[in-house]
Parts: structure tokens; sequence; C-alpha cells
């Protein structure tokens, strides 16, 4: 599997607070890599010790594999006073990483995986909302997407119908949008970092920028993984491993227009390392 | 009664499913173990010098080993759940209390491993969970045969909720339990008791949800069975 344009993009590959002066060994794309203190600064290198681009920036360490296209994206909420920033810390899957930002994508699911916190039955109804790909910054976007929701924040009391918006501002990055409950005015900011090891083998950094001056960065930090975590058996299941690019293999609904804009925008762009291209 | 408490944590998850199927209050602490290792922090070693979680404080005692928590809940609770009938059904809990070590040092081992980069040689703990699996499985299934289901007797007893997280998660840790259809069969029957709570990870049965009209009474179906019938 070559691993085409994807090669000059970038992912996160650790915590800036996790990173040692022993340094860590990990693998990016397939390629060997490793994420040590240089001097007290984090830095990456790849095969034969050499070094790759770091960026570091929303708690993690970022690299990139080729030569970037592009500058790393912009979360402008990262540096909105009054945010709380949350490192989640990693987690595992067996899975392509496409299909972890799929599933991130995905609204349907929340009654049925994150039972009476992101949704319950019988408010399974997922109503029509916009998708679309702008063409000035290259990003799948989805808005005026609206769920209702028991407990749909660590600060959240009571159900309410939460607004949401999506957005893919790398193949392997999401960042969601959704009702702050405590500051209904603003958004809060979720965002999926998600580091290829292989084609079917991922860690999962996922990070939040909140509203929420009562929890404690603990129960902030465990809300979202548990939410993660009652996904990740799910993720590991699917079949095909590979997300599939092209139509046939997966019969997608109207609720599932996110899932299609994306792999649309994957296809396009070349980014196929961890997709399936054969048509069934 | 304060527990410091991980919610991806199985040995904490025990702690908490017993406190629920006993209706026990119990305040929870949160422990940032991933990433913040907060339980290796002053505070907590302090309080439990292994470096391990779950730790029970109520009033000055402190408990440090998630089976002795099982005991002390059932003994305050409910003491049926302390499995005491005969000599031996007490002899048969203690030794599912021991086993359930070697399914936390190997099956969530294997977890810690996939999931949360722990350490560890994969292998040999996948190796050494399976092993223990298959010893589970071969109990219940003998169980079974005797026209029961928990460890230890006619009931569930402290014994079947400290070695259920483990087996529950082991497909987290790549070790998948289609294999072990009567260990399958034990964890529904668990997940049916009255007061279960779920974990990520570990799912309510949906299924058992009310539903318009008649449904069949799985554990009716269970303990009107025959055992003499499959002779």
């Amino acid at each position: 599997m070559s691993v085409g344009a994807m090669k000059d993009q970038w992912y996160p590959v650790g915590l800036i607070s996790g990173v040692t002066e022993e340094g860590r060994d990990s693998l990016l794309l397939g390629e060997p890599i490793r994420i040590f203190l240089d001097g007290g600064t984090p830095a990456v290198t790849g095969e034969g010790e050499r070094p790759l681009p770091v960026e570091l920036r929303y708690g993690h360490v970022w690299t990139c594999p080729g030569t970037p296209t592009r500058p790393l994206f912009d979360i402008p909420e990262a540096d909105q006073l009054g945010r709380r920033l949350v490192d989640v810390g990693v987690c595992r899957v067996r899975c392509s990483p496409l299909r972890a930002v799929e599933n991130f994508l995905d609204i349907a699911h929340f009654p049925f995986v994150h039972t009476d916190i992101l949704g319950s039955e019988p408010h399974t109804e997922v109503t029509r909302y916009e998708v679309g790909i702008r063409e000035d910054v290259d990003e799948v976007w989805a808005t005026k997407v609206q769920f209702f929701q028991p407990q749909a924040a660590k600060s959240a009391e009571g159900g309410i119908t939460t607004d949401y918006m999506y957005r893919v501002c790398a193949p392997t990055c999401s960042v969601l949008y959704k009702t702050s409950p405590p500051m209904p005015g603003e958004w809060d900011v979720i965002a999926l970092f998600v580091q290829p090891l292989t084609e079917t083998l991922c860690d999962v950094w996922p990070w939040m920028a909140l509203y929420d001056d009562d929890a404690s960065m603990t129960d902030l930090i465990h809300f979202q993984q548990l939410i993660f975590v009652q996904d990740r058996s799910v993720l590991e299941n699917q079949l095909p491993a590979l997300l599939p690019l092209d139509p046939g293999m997966e019969i997608p609904t109207r609720a599932d227009l996110t899932s299609v804009a994306y792999r649309r925008w994957l296809k396009r762009n070349g980014f196929t390392y961890g997709a399936q291209l054969v048509a069934a | 009664m304060i527990l410091y408490d991980y919610i991806l944590s199985p040995s904490c998850y025990r702690v908490r499913l017993m406190a629920a199927l006993l209706g026990a209050e119990m305040t929870s602490r949160p422990v940032d173990f991933h990433p913040g290792r907060e339980h290796l922090s002053p505070e907590m070693l302090a309080l439990n010098p292994a470096g391990t979680i779950p730790v029970l404080t109520d009033g000055s005692l402190t408990l440090r080993d998630s089976t002795a928590m099982l005991s002390y809940l059932a003994a305050g609770h409910d003491p049926e759940w302390l499995g005491e009938d005969t000599p031996a059904m007490r002899a048969t809990v203690a030794q599912w209390l021991a086993f359930s070590q070697r399914l936390t040092s190997s099956a969530g081992a294997a977890r810690a491993h996939d999931m949360l980069h722990g350490p560890g040689d994969i292998d040999v703990l996948r190796r050494a969970a399976t092993l223990a699996l298959r010893e589970l499985e071969a109990a219940i299934s003998a169980q079974r045969r005797r026209g029961m289901i928990f460890l230890a007797g006619p009931r569930p007893t402290i014994a079947d909720i400290a070695c259920f997280p483990h087996v529950a998660l082991a497909p987290d840790g790549g070790l998948p339990l289609d294999p072990y259809p009567s260990i399958r069969l034990w964890m529904r029957e668990i997940r049916a008791l009255d007061g279960f709570i779920e974990m990520p990870g570990i799912h309510r049965l949906h299924e058992l949800k009310p539903e318009p009209g008649p449904m069949p009474d799985i554990r009716q179906t269970r303990t009107t069975r025959d055992p003499k019938q499959n002779a």
C-alpha cells in the first residue's frame, strides 16, 4: 500500500506533557518514529534518525513524515480566554484511522452505543442537516446538526437538544462544535486527533476546549474517555477493516451524509491509507 | 464510604458493580490514572503504598484490595453474597477470588497494553489469559451440568463479581470470547441481575428491555430445565 498524499499531512504523535528525555518509539503510516526531548524541546525522528518537522499545538506534538503541503490546521477557539483545555490521553484501537474519524462524525449511533448519555431511545431521529466541502480551506463541514441528548456534557443537567457542527480539517483529524451547556451562545470544542500507526491500527488522542468552571479536570478527562471507550469495541469489530471509499460495500442513509462527504473528500485528495478502493 | 475510582478500571468496576447490586451508597472520587498517573502521586501513595486503585475508605478503615472490598460490602449489606453456606462453598469462593488475580495480571494487563500503552509482552500475557479463560470455561461448563451457572453455587457470590469484569473486557486485549460458550451464558446471567450497571466496553442487555407483547422469561427457562434430560 502506498502512503500517497497522506505522507504530506500533519499527525499527532503524543501529548506535549508526556514527552521524556529517554523518548518513546512509535509508528506513523507504518514507519518507525521516535519522540523525545532534545535539549528540553520535543523532537521527532523517522527511519534512520531522519529529523521530521515538529509543531506543538493543542496539547500535542505534531509531525509530518513527508513535506507539509500546508500549515497545521487552525482551531481559533484554542486561544480564547475562559476555555479549559483538556488533554484526554491516548487510546489505542485496532481499526483503520479513517474508520475512527468516520465513527466520530456519526450521530445516529448515540442512542445505541452511548445510551442515556449522548442519546436515548426513542429519540433516535437524525433530522436534516447540511454538509459541504469548503473549497477555500479544503475541509468537510456539517452544520445545523441537532440531536436530543440526556446528558450532552459533564456540565449538562437533564436532557437538551444539542446543536452540533462537524469539521474534518485533516485526513485523520476532526473537530466537533456543540452547544456549551453553561454558555449557550458559545460552542464547546471536542477534537479527535488520530495517529495512524498502520492501516488497521491507530492511537487516538482526544482533546477538548470547553467552557466549564465547575467540573474537575479529572472529571472532564473521564467523561471523554468513557464516551470514546464505548466506541472502541464497535470500531474493532467493523468489517471490512479498511474504510470503503467506493460505493457497494456499505449502503449509506440520509443520516450518513457527513460520512459520504468525508469519503468523497478522502478519495478526491488521494487520502487512501486505511481505505479500500475496490467497488463491490 | 469513598471509592478512589477510575471509570476504565475493571478492578474499580468490580467494586462499583458490587455496590450497585447491593444497593450500597458510595462516593466516587475519580483518580486521574491515565494520562495523569495520579495513582502514583504522594497523596495516593500515602493511602496505598502499592500504588494501585481502587482504594476504599470507610471512616478509619482503608482497603487496598478490590476483592477485600467485595467482602466488606457484602458482609455489611447482604452476607448471602459471601457464599458461606458450607465449608466447601466458602473455600470455593476464596479460590475464585484468588483466581481473579490471575485474570487481572493476564487479561487485565493485555487490555492495558492494547488500549493504554501499558507495559508487558503481549504474547505472554495473552497466553496466560487464555489458560485462565479455558479453566473458567471448564468450571462453568461443569456447573451447568449440575443445573447451575454461578461459580460457587446456585446463586451469584462475590466470586462471580470478582471474575466478571476482566473476563467481559478480555476482547479489549485481543482475546475474543467466541470460543467460550459457558462463559458467555454466565456473563449474560450476571448482566441480567437486578441493579446491574455497565462500564465502557460492557454493555447492558438491551434485549431485556420491556417489549410490547409476551417475552420468554430466560430465568424461568433455566431454573425449570431438568438437568437429567440432557443425560
